[in-house]
């Protein structure tokens, strides 16, 4: 049996939220020991929950993603149950070590001294503050990986600006590319593409460099600016302004060339996507929708006249898909040559015969919230298949491993850093 | 120079359009030999595309294509013709990396499948990017960047709850669906060159959506916890407030200060004294509308007032998370990202001198660089052809037959 890709290589992890977790959690994924250094003495915001001890009240009214834990209840240890890192916790350890005391400090640089890498995605100045830089792990560990992904970078006006991934997707432009072609940007749904983004790229750096290292020897470090890191995305957007100097705006659903748009189907809230761009589909689609008197139509004749004909054929397409099913649409379309998928909500996903047969969804269970399935690696690789090898990790699971295994860390010591809580699988009742 | 962390990595580049390209850029960029396929005469369909100076259509100039391509090699081949598959094969017994993106099933139709890369070289690693991956009942379906955030994505919950899904900006999903499987090939990459392993690697655009961590997999998650499936909603709702996108003097800014972020927002409006009253900071009143609706009276002129530029400052004052809505314009002429040098200047034989997107990342021994823009169609052709030691009767023979 192969072992898995990054088998051998441990990563210290200090991400938070989204972009720099998703990034640990594409490493996990392909066999690195990635290790969350979390504290019991400070909740980081949003990482684990909006604050260590929620009211049932509290999380009532916020969305699935953040207030719902199992049965909307806090339970006993919330941070072990939010769905917001849930979803992205797998295949990771977690140890506990209060970084803001010095014998905290001492624990990671005997840390740094055995691992390969250190991820992370704070501001700057929260780096800073700990005295962590490359410079500092370097001296513990000259080989070591550092990968930084700031929101705008470790140097510039903005280097200490605050942001999440929804907002640097404001300040590069993408917000101004999305959005409804009617209506301004202010009705706005908050999008992480930036999160994606960034935790992708970030573990392609990574993989780069131990690649680079594993030929030279040589450590470095990564600076992986977030907002920077997502502008190639906007890339034709981007060239038309070099070129011709031209800002775009929304397109809304539409295509810049074919008919597009996203329809209302039958049923509660469905609806279909559907790309018309060739006379060929034009006819197939006219055929299945009974309206083979439209398709020769002198107005719908060629892919410019349909294009200035757009909000009518729009219309038409409507009134056919009204009292079609959402995914019928898509595979009778489909069979006659037609782009046309449903939009899947949460429950359609999670049951569609595509998904399951690929095995896109894996079962995991995790102390604190039982057995589910979870989503799984976001690729197939054949002769080293990419599994979630273990459900989303608790605070402080890792602790025996880390300290005992790890760092040799003998039982009084173990028990002095309980005590003065360093380790631990809980917050304390006085952190917020 | 200084070495590049991928200079010793050679790859085949079979892909076309938008994912697969994107996925050898990033390798090509990073610096990989990048050796890349394309049709004769016509070439990657993303030639066509555009945009062009002056809106003026050149295989030679479309931004898309300059864009993707920068530093890799053009190599026209004809895949069908009869002499493609021994060239093919050739050229993968010297490299480490394949990515292609046709439908599923052409590789194996033309000769080229996986079997027959692994006889010519058993540890190669295959990337192939499709819609929906080499399996399954969607394999052969057609997809575009709308359907594949619909399907995959959390279209769904995103836009207002009385109107339709809204998709991303154009094209955005695709250029995801590139660096997953950059990931992917480069995992396969370590696999190949430390345990000798060859694989397939297989990328269904649409499931880089679906695990993705732009909400999907977290909404998908929160399903199976409880059975709720996450709708639309404006921005500000289940997130307190003020959350959103809000008009102020000259552009719009967007906001997060609701829930534990709300005194911040106050001490970034200079405490006024209609927001002394403690019930303010009740976590509960964050979710209720009424002292919404009386918060909002007092933000929206207060937005109004200022410029983007005054209130994201003041934002940063006080540690509220914010961002100004740009336009690409307003992106390129930003001081921050100039000082930066985010951006590369790209000189093109044909397109001249231009602006294009600078690396995703620093890496401080490594660096990312352009070497070269993007090829002009076959510029390399003799060349490699030459390499795999093909004499010149042979070369004028392929040219002349119209299979190079």
């Amino acid at each position: 049996m192969p072992k898995l890709p990054l088998e051998g290589v441990r990563i210290l992890d200090m991400t938070v939220v989204w972009a720099g977790t998703y990034c640990a959690t594409l490493l996990a994924d392909l066999g690195a020991e990635v290790i969350r250094i979390e504290s019991i003495q400070k909740m980081q915001p949003i990482t684990r929950g909006s604050m260590a001890h929620p009211s049932k009240a509290s999380i009532e009214g916020l969305q699935p993603f953040v207030g719902g834990m199992p049965g909307r209840e806090p339970g006993k240890r919330p941070w072990n149950r939010y769905p917001l890192f849930n979803a992205h916790g797998r295949n990771k350890l977690s140890m506990t070590v209060d970084l803001l005391r010095p014998d905290g400090m001492d624990i990671f640089k005997k840390l740094v001294k055995i691992s390969d890498g250190f991820v992370e995605n704070n501001v700057t100045e929260t780096m800073d503050k700990l005295g962590i830089s490359y410079e500092m792990l370097k001296e513990h560990r000259p080989e070591i990986i550092m990968l930084r992904m700031p929101a705008y970078g470790n140097s510039g006006p903005y280097k200490n600006y605050r942001s999440l991934g929804v907002h640097m997707e404001g300040v590069i432009g993408h917000t101004l590319l999305r959005g409804y072609l009617d209506l301004g940007p202010s009705v706005s749904t908050n999008v992480y593409g930036a999160d994606a983004a960034g935790g992708v790229q970030g573990a392609f750096a990574v993989l780069a460099a131990l690649h680079y290292r594993n030929r030279t020897g040589k450590g470095q470090l990564i600076e992986l600016a977030q907002a920077e890191n997502m502008v190639p995305y906007l890339g034709q957007f981007f060239m038309d302004y070099a070129m011709n100097g031209r800002n775009s705006s929304t397109r809304g659903n539409r295509h810049s060339a074919a008919i597009q748009g996203c329809y209302q189907c039958q049923g509660d809230d469905r609806w279909v996507n559907i790309t018309i761009a060739t006379n060929e589909q034009w006819k197939a689609f006219c055929r299945v929708a009974q309206m083979e008197g439209t398709a020769e139509d002198e107005k719908f004749v060629s892919p410019e006249s349909r294009y200035s004909h757009h909000d009518e054929i729009d219309s038409l397409i409507s009134t056919w898909t009204a009292n079609q099913d959402h995914y019928e649409i898509m595979k009778i379309l489909q069979l006659v040559g037609v782009a046309a998928g449903p939009v899947m909500d949460q429950r359609d996903a999670l049951s569609d015969p595509h998904l399951l047969e690929r095995g896109m969804f894996e079962e995991a269970s995790q102390e604190d919230v039982g057995t589910h399935m979870y989503t799984g690696a976001p690729y197939k690789m054949s002769e080293t298949p990419i599994k979630i090898r273990r459900g989303p990790v608790q605070v402080g699971q890792d602790n025996e491993y880390v300290y005992k295994t790890l760092l040799q860390t003998s039982d009084d010591e173990y028990t002095r850093l309980e005590q003065e809580g360093h380790i631990g699988m809980d917050y304390g009742d006085h952190v917020p | 120079m200084q070495d590049q962390a991928l200079a010793d990595v050679r790859v085949l580049d079979l892909t076309h359009y938008i994912s697969g390209p994107y996925c050898t850029k990033l390798l090509a960029d990073y610096g990989a030999d990048v050796l890349k396929v394309e049709r004769p005469k016509s070439g990657d369909g993303s030639r066509r595309m555009g945009p062009f100076p002056k809106d003026e259509p050149d295989p030679e100039k479309s931004g898309l294509f300059l864009h993707l391509n920068t530093n890799k090699k053009s190599f026209t081949l004809d895949l069908k013709s009869a002499d493609a598959k021994d060239i093919v094969l050739r050229l993968v017994e010297t490299v480490d990396i394949v990515v292609e993106s046709f439908r599923p099933g052409t590789m194996e139709s033309l000769g080229i499948g996986y079997e027959a890369l692994k006889s010519a070289k058993p540890d190669i690693v295959l990337t192939s990017v499709s819609n929906f991956g080499q399996t399954g009942p969607y394999r052969d379906y057609m997809l575009t960047d709308a359907m594949a955030y619909g399907m995959g994505g959390e279209m769904y919950s995103t836009g207002i709850a009385d109107r339709e899904p809204v998709k991303l900006g154009e094209n955005v999903v695709l250029y995801q669906a590139g660096a997953v499987a950059s990931v992917a090939t480069m995992g396969a990459l370590f696999a190949s060159r430390l345990q000798a392993i060859g694989q397939h690697v297989d990328v269904s655009i649409m499931e880089t959506q679906v695990g993705s961590i732009d909400r999907r997999m977290s909404m998908l998650l929160a399903y199976q916890y409880n059975g709720e499936i996450t709708r639309r909603t404006s921005a500000s709702v289940g997130f307190g407030y003020p959350t959103g996108v809000f008009l102020c003097a000259n552009g719009y800014i967007q906001i997060n200060g609701g829930g534990n972020y709300f005194q911040r927002v106050v001490n970034m409006m200079d405490n006024p004294p209609e927001l002394d009253d403690p019930t303010w900071y009740e976590p509960e009143s964050q979710f209720n509308s009424d002292l919404a609706d009386i918060f909002k009276a007092y933000f929206i002129p207060w937005c109004l007032e200022r410029t983007k530029s005054e209130i994201w400052q003041a934002a940063q004052e006080a540690g509220v998370l914010t961002g100004t809505l740009n336009t690409i314009e307003e992106l390129i002429e930003d001081q921050h990202f100039i000082q930066r040098e985010a951006f590369a200047d790209v000189e093109h034989p044909k397109a001249g001198r231009l602006m294009q997107p600078g690396r995703p990342f620093i890496m401080s021994e490594s660096p990312w660089s352009i070497r070269s823009p993007a090829p002009l169609l076959g510029q390399h052709t003799d060349e490699i052809l030459t390499s795999l030691g093909y004499h010149a009767d042979e070369v004028a023979r392929l040219h002349k037959e119209g299979v190079v």
